[in-house]
């Protein structure tokens, strides 16, 4: 795998810049070396190195990738497209200038309270995680507001690790919830947690194991009658839309990630968006700047705070307001009404072989544990062999309630004959476990690199290129 | 059906068949009767791609700046892209996967964040940076609350720190109960030693490199004043191109460069994606936020990358962990590596000092038409003019002329009222700095 910098040569360009005359006036001693990592190479070689390095990665458009709770799905490239006209205009210009744009952020705060029923949206947070914090931050603005000390947040012991992490970022203590026999929040524990000291509950729904609680509307009347919140964690939106407004569920913040539901590419990890809705009474507790409209000229406002500079990720919001205007409320609910499908499907297909690991019906994914195949191979070793049969592997080892677990969230965008192709790969695998585990163990084999030493990156870490230029003079 | 969905009619029946279902509604019935059916969404589709197109073509006709000469900074600033960034950077293999967690087949992201985390280091002068922070503010804040790990005690930031990642900082250290102090500047627009020295029980200080007016402040004198009281340095910089020619964060000694590195890369596109930089010393590394690329070897002894100490993060240490980010701006950090590897460093070096000195050409204008800058103190492509006269009504007489002429300081600093905010980079031609001198002059 070689980097960029062992391609440099002196007297190579990549890009010209015409010298500009003129005088500086900056201080001598303020001006710095060239910085000398900086390589020396040709356009043409920075084009192969990059494409090289591209080909090296899987990518939804290459094939299946069903990550649980990540919802995978195909990015439509007419997005990319609409989001390119939008590039050029500076987040400082005055508003009269740039309408165009402050109106893609008014019809896609409207699109999202109309999906989710909620009262008021922020779409300033750059991901899901972010999203969390602002939700959470405006729950504690509003209890601050009234003179409330409140110091808890609960969350279910399913709960992806941003939630808990969110909470202590926000300044409560996470306090963890455990799931009964049916996959849901133990009502009776939930219950025995609850106090006047309680700010929320964070609520992921439908949950990690892609089951629906059952219990939310009760769950909710609890909380109010306490005065804490419901905050739901929208991560698996991509099973509701179009089947129930999320203000029913008596939820009061939520976030939803663009980058999951509303098909915007995930980039390798980012960039997000993280919208967060809230019931009227939160509305003017939420960080800022908030968009009013006055005779239907749009413009920014106050808020409560901030919680990054400017407003948001734009392009990933044009992006996924292209989708949404696309498909319209009744191609969202079709939506998830396939990714449902095709997770039950799947499921189905699975069920025989492998141990699903609770009884109760699921919807967009489900969690499979390693209770058939634990003591032949591990779910890492199975995961790893999935790549040798094209398929990116699930998420694994999540949630961490489920022993071995494998999280799988097909979504509404793959075709029947891809899940039965990834239903026979993992059925082949537990052969190949049976009659020679050695193949599955030391998997995968057909990938640009074998499996990675990733204790010793630990060990010994080598985050930059300097870093290892200097570990080889030393040895 | 939409276009998106690859199952057929017949696909549906038969799926639902193999389930023992009747009916699809049926897949929702775990969900409680008085719940479920009640979630109409009453959006229209958009029913072709021509219409799509044109419903955003539209949209972006109803944006006005397009033929304004825009002297805009304050925290975005425009540079030219060369193609290949975006070319490449569109490449599905790039744009669609999801965090490399699975190694064996993500080495193109992981390669291109490592080299992203030592572009990052080396502009800084730090040892290690991270796989990138949402943007700079928040990148920002997350640097307070790693200084807090590290010692703890109060904040106290520049004044002259930009004023929206001031309010982020607030938002962030508020919560967590802990107080934050400002710093003010004095009339050569840096920081003023004597009330930095003030304070006790700090923690870090937070300023601005350059800072809001563009000033390059003295972190050789504010480094002295922090080592008496054992406190860190912590600087933020929202002009990364700043620092392919001033002397970095690092050089003095600071214990963390975080930032924003828009300028390296990535449209203006409103606000965002941008793409936050956070570099540190290695003895501090197990504190840091944020993911991290390492290099590694395979089971064959080949050279492979990976993430790596990520027993800091959220996924494994939950309530605990240095900070709550999961996804960031990885593909935002891709496209810098990219910018960087063509720029060069040559490249990037020539394109800093055009910046810097076609904003003295501006100056030395601005001066001959009779304007002075409103601090005398070195500045890299951004400095503020102080007018004599309100900014915000001066600045709405040349938006009639066509030019926006940067950012009234008056907005974030009332005793700056008169005072405006102009940046100057390669796309600000000479011909538009001596046009807005022209029309500048004409109203004074």
């Amino acid at each position: 795998m070689k980097v960029i910098f062992e391609y440099s040569r002196e007297g190579k360009k990549g890009f010209h810049i015409e010298e500009e005359k003129g005088r500086d006036l900056l201080p001598e001693d303020l001006i710095r070396d060239e910085v000398e990592v900086l390589p020396e190479v040709s356009e043409r070689e920075v084009v192969s190195h990059y494409l090289r390095l591209s080909v090296l990665n899987y990518s939804v458009d290459w094939g299946f990738y069903p990550l649980g709770s990540c919802t995978m799905k195909y990015n439509p490239k007419v997005n990319e497209l609409v989001a390119s006209l939008f590039t050029e205009a500076h987040p400082l210009l005055p508003e009269e200038m740039v309408q165009g744009y402050l109106r893609i952020f008014k019809d896609l705060e409207e699109a999202l309270k109309e999906i989710t029923g909620l009262h008021t949206f922020t779409l300033a947070p750059a991901a899901g995680a972010h999203g969390e914090f602002t939700g959470i931050i405006t729950v504690k603005n509003y209890l601050e507001a009234r003179g409330e000390r409140r110091e808890v947040v609960l969350i279910p012991d399913s709960a992806h690790g941003t939630n808990p992490a969110t909470a202590t970022l926000s300044g409560f203590r996470a306090v963890e919830i455990p799931s009964d026999e049916k996959g849901m929040i133990d009502l009776e524990k939930f219950k025995a947690a609850l106090n006047d000291k309680v700010a929320a509950l964070m609520l992921t729904n439908p949950n990690t194991l892609g089951i629906f609680e059952e219990n939310i509307k009760e769950i909710s009347r609890l909380l109010h009658g306490v005065g804490a919140f419901l905050y739901m964690d929208g991560a698996n939106m991509n099973a509701l839309l179009g089947q129930v407004k999320v203000a029913d569920l008596g939820v009061d913040v939520i976030h939803l990630n663009l980058h999951k539901t509303f098909s915007t590419p995930h980039g390798g990890g980012g960039p997000g968006s993280g919208p967060v809705g809230v019931v009227e009474k939160l509305a003017p507790y939420l960080p800022g700047p908030r968009l009013v409209e006055k005779e239907g000229k749009l413009r920014w406002t106050g808020g409560l705070g901030r919680i990054r500079s400017f407003y948001g990720n734009f392009l990933v919001m044009v992006k996924a307001l292209a989708y949404i205007k696309e498909l319209g409320g009744k191609g969202l609910e079709e939506v998830s009404r396939i990714a449902v499908l095709n997770s039950r499907y799947l499921r189905k297909k699975l069920e025989g072989k492998f141990k699903v690991s609770y009884p109760t019906e699921t919807l967009h994914e489900f969690v499979l544990s390693d209770e058939t195949f634990r003591d032949k191979i591990t779910t890492l070793d199975l995961a790893k062999r999935l790549l040798d049969y094209g398929f990116h592997p699930p998420t694994i080892y999540f949630p961490l309630i489920v022993h071995g677990a494998l999280m799988i969230e097909p979504t509404e965008t793959e075709s029947r004959e891809t899940l039965d192709a990834f239903a026979g790969a993992m059925e082949k695998i537990l052969e190949e476990a049976e009659r020679e585990p050695e193949v599955v163990k030391t998997a995968p084999h057909k990938t640009p690199v074998g499996r990675l030493d990733e204790v010793g990156a630990a060990r010994r870490p080598i985050l930059t290129w300097m870093q290892y230029l200097q570990e080889q003079d030393q040895s | 059906m939409s276009r998106y969905i690859p199952i057929t009619p017949r696909d549906r029946e038969e799926m639902l068949k193999a389930l023992g279902l009747e009916s699809e509604e049926e897949l929702f019935r775990s969900i409680p009767p008085d719940l479920r059916g009640k979630g109409d969404i009453d959006i229209h589709p958009i029913n072709s791609e021509a219409e799509l197109r044109e419903y955003f073509l539209s949209l972006s006709r109803d944006n006005t700046f397009q033929d304004k000469r825009i002297f805009l900074g304050g925290g975005a600033y425009h540079h030219y892209i060369p193609y290949a960034v975006d070319y490449l950077s569109s490449r599905s293999e790039f744009l669609t996967p999801y965090t490399p967690y699975q190694p064996e087949v993500s080495q193109g992201t992981l390669t291109a964040t490592f080299e992203f985390q030592t572009y990052m280091a080396a502009l800084t002068g730090l040892e290690v940076a991270n796989a990138s922070m949402y943007e700079g503010a928040t990148a920002t804040a997350e640097a307070a609350l790693m200084a807090l790990r590290i010692k703890r005690g109060n904040i106290a930031v520049a004044s002259s720190l930009h004023p929206q990642y001031r309010q982020v900082l607030k938002t962030y250290l508020e919560k967590q109960g802990v107080d934050i102090v400002e710093v003010p500047f004095g009339e050569d627009g840096k920081t003023r030693l004597e009330h930095l020295r003030r304070f006790d029980n700090l923690s870090a200080f937070i300023v601005g490199y350059p800072n809001f007016f563009g000033v390059v402040e003295d972190l050789d004198a504010i480094q002295g004043v922090l080592k008496e009281k054992g406190a860190l340095l912590v600087t933020s910089t929202w002009e990364a191109l700043s620092l392919a020619l001033i002397k970095p964060p690092g050089a003095f000694g600071a214990a963390i460069a975080a930032g924003e590195a828009q300028s390296l890369g990535l449209p203006l596109a409103y606000g965002g994606p941008y793409v936050g930089f956070f570099a540190t010393l290695k003895k501090y590394v197990w504190k840091m936020p944020g993911r991290l690329a390492g290099m590694t070897r395979d089971s064959q002894g080949r050279r492979g990358f990976v993430l790596t100490l990520s027993a800091r993060e959220q996924h494994i240490r939950r309530q605990r962990a240095t900070s709550n980010i999961c996804s960031n701006e990885a593909w935002c950090a891709i496209r810098v590596a990219i910018y960087l590897s063509l720029l060069g460093k040559k490249g990037l070096r020539n394109l800093a000092l055009l910046n810097h000195r076609r904003a003295v050409f501006a100056l030395d204008l601005l001066r001959q038409a009779g304007f002075k800058p409103s601090f005398s103190s070195p500045f890299f492509n951004e400095f503020a003019v102080d007018l004599g006269r309100d900014a915000e009504e001066f600045r709405r007489s040349l938006l009639s002329k066509g030019f926006v002429a940067g950012y009234p300081l008056g907005r974030d600093y009332p005793n700056l009222k008169n005072h405006l905010l102009l940046a100057f980079t390669e796309m600000t031609s000479r011909e538009d700095i001596k046009a807005l001198v022209k029309e500048m002059e004409a109203l004074k």
